[in-house]
């Protein structure tokens, strides 16, 4: 299967996105228009993703500007919460609320500066915002959140949120030093989400995708029912709308253990449905950022077909507290960063938050989608 | 492993009787007591077994006279031809893999294997695989897909292994990997858990179109242990933890996400290999009978929705949403 002759003349519109961008740019009308009507002139004789029916959405008068539920979560979010709380190694494993970082801060006011984990200088909070919450001294990523995640890689007002009506339920009547029921209702009203992943659809560069989006501040972004069929009902769309698929992980917690076995079999949920998309041809980027942890890097996360990873996340299966214990040895410097995953051959590239976007229309230009 | 606290009634009369017949078995008197003894025993055996919670339940999937994989391989199978390593890395002892015979049905065999004597166990890191032992496994499941072999796979491990090199050789991906691959392997799969269902290491062979468990097996999202360290920030409460995670054989039918909880002989596996055995085979023997004539398409299409269902969750109106 080579590469037909358009991938190559599709991948010049990245060019433009290779420029440093801020949250706020957005394509012309001229490239969306030019972009679609090439997309619906051209046939290879492959399935033809991203045509058909979205290609009459997409050319429809509101859709490229309509209102979308997620313009209000994204005020939402912006307004209330500390954008730039870095996730730091500790939160590797799940967490309770008495060790959140971000639990510790509230009620903290709402300083001008931030100290970076990365560099421990102080940062102008104003500045690191303005670069999509990364350092402006050496780089690091600090935590962003679901909703900003996607206004970072979609189009500005693209976003339509799939599944918004689905809920966590405590099917053990799980119940720890506090019920989970309870934690649920904290967590939600904490970080304003339902649960711990977003899904919907949208556009990266006038490209139109299935995207979703893990949170790391909602229970540490684990994987229960809600997450694992959210994700799993957007894989399945995601193969009908033949649509480029894209998950970005956040998720130190794996698999959500209050909601035990329900978790563990969300992984072999998720990665059927993957399987299926796969056979479809389906293209697959999986972003994974800091921290992916556990049962979400056991599943999905991996299974790109191309995979992405911020510098410096902490990405790996068992939590370094659990390797230390169990083998009581140091671990190395730089352990189950993406750049040791990079050396190690498990990601295809680490991507620069500011370089998401059109690095995802690239490689969706490169695969023909 | 020290003998288990809540069987010492147990140990007790089974001593007692032990002791009696062996100093006058013959005697009429002795011979009826002993019988009264053995009834009482049973009746015991039954309470007790019946009373266990979680955490004990836990404590006989970890006997260390439970039947593992290796034992199942020679009582179950007719023959069992070994199959090594992953032609990529090694031969992990964690998983074994091979062509066997049961009754008459050629099958694959994917099991982990814990090991008896210490040594056995610290060959096999104590039925922890690495990501070669994933790999061999998935390696050998698709030979045995493209020549027809169904695959039987025997869960027994506490979790994948955590350490440097099984991180270095891609842990999360292989076992990723092999619930993908598994989901549309063209070929009956048939998952027991025999002992621990130990997370993601238990779920990287665990994809099939049955999935079973030994009565007194348990499989969890994460170890007691491992859960009671981050929700109660001590190991000590394991068996708070255990309780709370609803896994044993009981609750997870009652769930829907296993098709059977396999009886065990009175007592638990570890009292009786052989009737263990005999179970386990009926029960593999029924499930490769309903499979067998099965087409591929609606096998794989059934094994999806399967796992399709599993998951508990609301939906709200739209207008709250």
């Amino acid at each position: 299967m080579g590469l037909p002759l358009r991938d190559f003349r599709d991948s010049i519109d990245p060019e433009m996105g290779l420029t440093p961008e801020g949250r706020t740019v957005s394509d012309g009308h001229g490239i969306r228009a030019t972009r679609l009507e090439r997309d619906g002139s051209t046939d290879s004789g492959r399935p033809c993703w991203v045509r058909g029916s979205s290609l009459e959405a997409a050319l429809a008068p509101g859709s490229l500007h309509g209102p979308t539920v997620s313009s209000t979560i994204l005020a939402g979010w912006q307004a209330s919460m500390s954008s730039t709380e870095p996730a730091t190694s500790e939160t590797a494993t799940p967490m309770t609320e008495e060790s959140s970082p971000r639990r510790k801060k509230r009620g903290v006011p709402e300083g001008l500066w931030l100290r970076c984990a990365g560099c421990q200088a102080a940062v102008f909070r104003r500045e690191a915002e303005k670069r999509l919450n990364v350092c402006p001294e050496c780089g690091y990523h600090f935590y962003v959140s679901g909703p900003q995640r996607i206004a970072q890689v979609l189009d500005e007002g693209t976003f339509e949120e799939w599944d918004a009506d689905l809920r966590p339920t405590d099917p053990l009547g799980f119940q720890d030093k506090r019920a989970y029921a309870d934690r649920i209702v904290a967590e939600q009203k904490r970080t304003g989400l339902s649960d711990a992943a977003l899904t919907g659809k949208g556009r990266v560069r006038a490209r139109p995708v299935a995207i979703g989006v893990t949170d790391s501040a909602f229970i540490m972004g684990s994987m229960g029912s809600v997450v694992g069929e959210r994700l799993t009902r957007l894989v399945e769309r995601a193969t009908e709308q033949r649509l480029p698929l894209i998950i970005i992980s956040a998720s130190g917690g794996g698999a959500r253990m209050h909601e035990g076995i329900f978790s563990l079999m969300q992984m072999a949920k998720v990665s059927a449905a993957l399987a299926r998309y796969d056979q479809a041809g389906g293209l697959f980027i999986s972003v994974l950022t800091n921290p992916t942890m556990g049962g979400v890097a056991a599943s999905f996360a991996s299974l790109g077909d191309v995979v992405f990873a911020e510098p410096k996340a902490l990405i790996g299966f068992a939590g370094p507290r659990t390797i230390k214990a169990t083998i009581r040895i140091e671990l190395p410097e730089g352990f189950q960063t993406s750049e040791f995953l990079l050396e190690h051959g498990y990601i295809d590239r680490i991507v620069p938050r500011d370089k998401l976007k059109s690095e995802i229309a690239r490689t969706i230009d490169y695969c023909g989608m | 492993m020290d003998n288990l606290k809540f069987e010492e009634p147990i140990l007790a009369l089974e001593q007692r009787i032990r002791s009696l017949s062996e100093s006058g078995g013959d005697r009429p008197e002795v011979k009826e007591e002993i019988r009264e003894l053995r009834k009482e025993l049973t009746e015991l055996t039954r309470k007790i077994y019946s009373e266990l919670n979680a955490w004990d339940v836990v404590q006989v999937a970890r006997h260390k006279d439970r039947p593992h994989t290796v034992d199942y391989l020679s009582l179950v199978f007719d023959e069992f031809v070994e199959l090594h390593g992953d032609k990529f890395f090694g031969d992990d002892r964690a998983i074994r893999t091979g062509f066997a015979k049961l009754d008459d049905i050629k099958v694959l065999v994917v099991g982990h294997q814990k090991g008896r004597t210490y040594q056995e166990r610290s060959e096999c890191y104590f039925g922890c695989a690495h990501p070669e032992g994933y790999r061999k496994a998935m390696s050998k499941m698709r030979l045995a897909a493209k020549y027809g072999l169904p695959v039987i796979c025997l869960i027994d491990t506490p979790g994948a292994y955590p350490g440097i090199g099984a991180e270095e050789r891609g842990q999360a991906q292989v076992i990723a990997e092999n619930m993908f691959e598994m989901s549309r392997l063209e070929t009956p799969i048939v998952c027991v858990v025999i002992g621990e269902g130990g997370s993601g290491g238990a779920l990287g062979i665990g994809v099939g179109d049955r999935v079973a468990m030994l009565e007194f097996s348990y499989y969890s999202v994460i170890s007691p242990e491992g859960c009671a360290g981050i929700l109660w920030k001590s190991a000590e409460h394991a068996s708070k933890a255990a309780n709370a995670l609803r896994f044993t054989s009981k609750d997870l039918e009652k769930f829907g996400i296993v098709d059977a909880a396999i009886p065990e002989p009175l007592g638990g596996a570890h009292r009786d290999h052989h009737q263990t055995a005999s179970r386990l085979k009926a029960y593999l023997l029924k499930s490769l009978r309903e499979l067998a004539g099965v087409p591929t398409e609606q096998l794989l299409a059934e094994r999806y929705e399967k796992f399709r269902r599993m998951g508990q969750f609301l939906t709200v109106e739209p207008a709250e949403a």
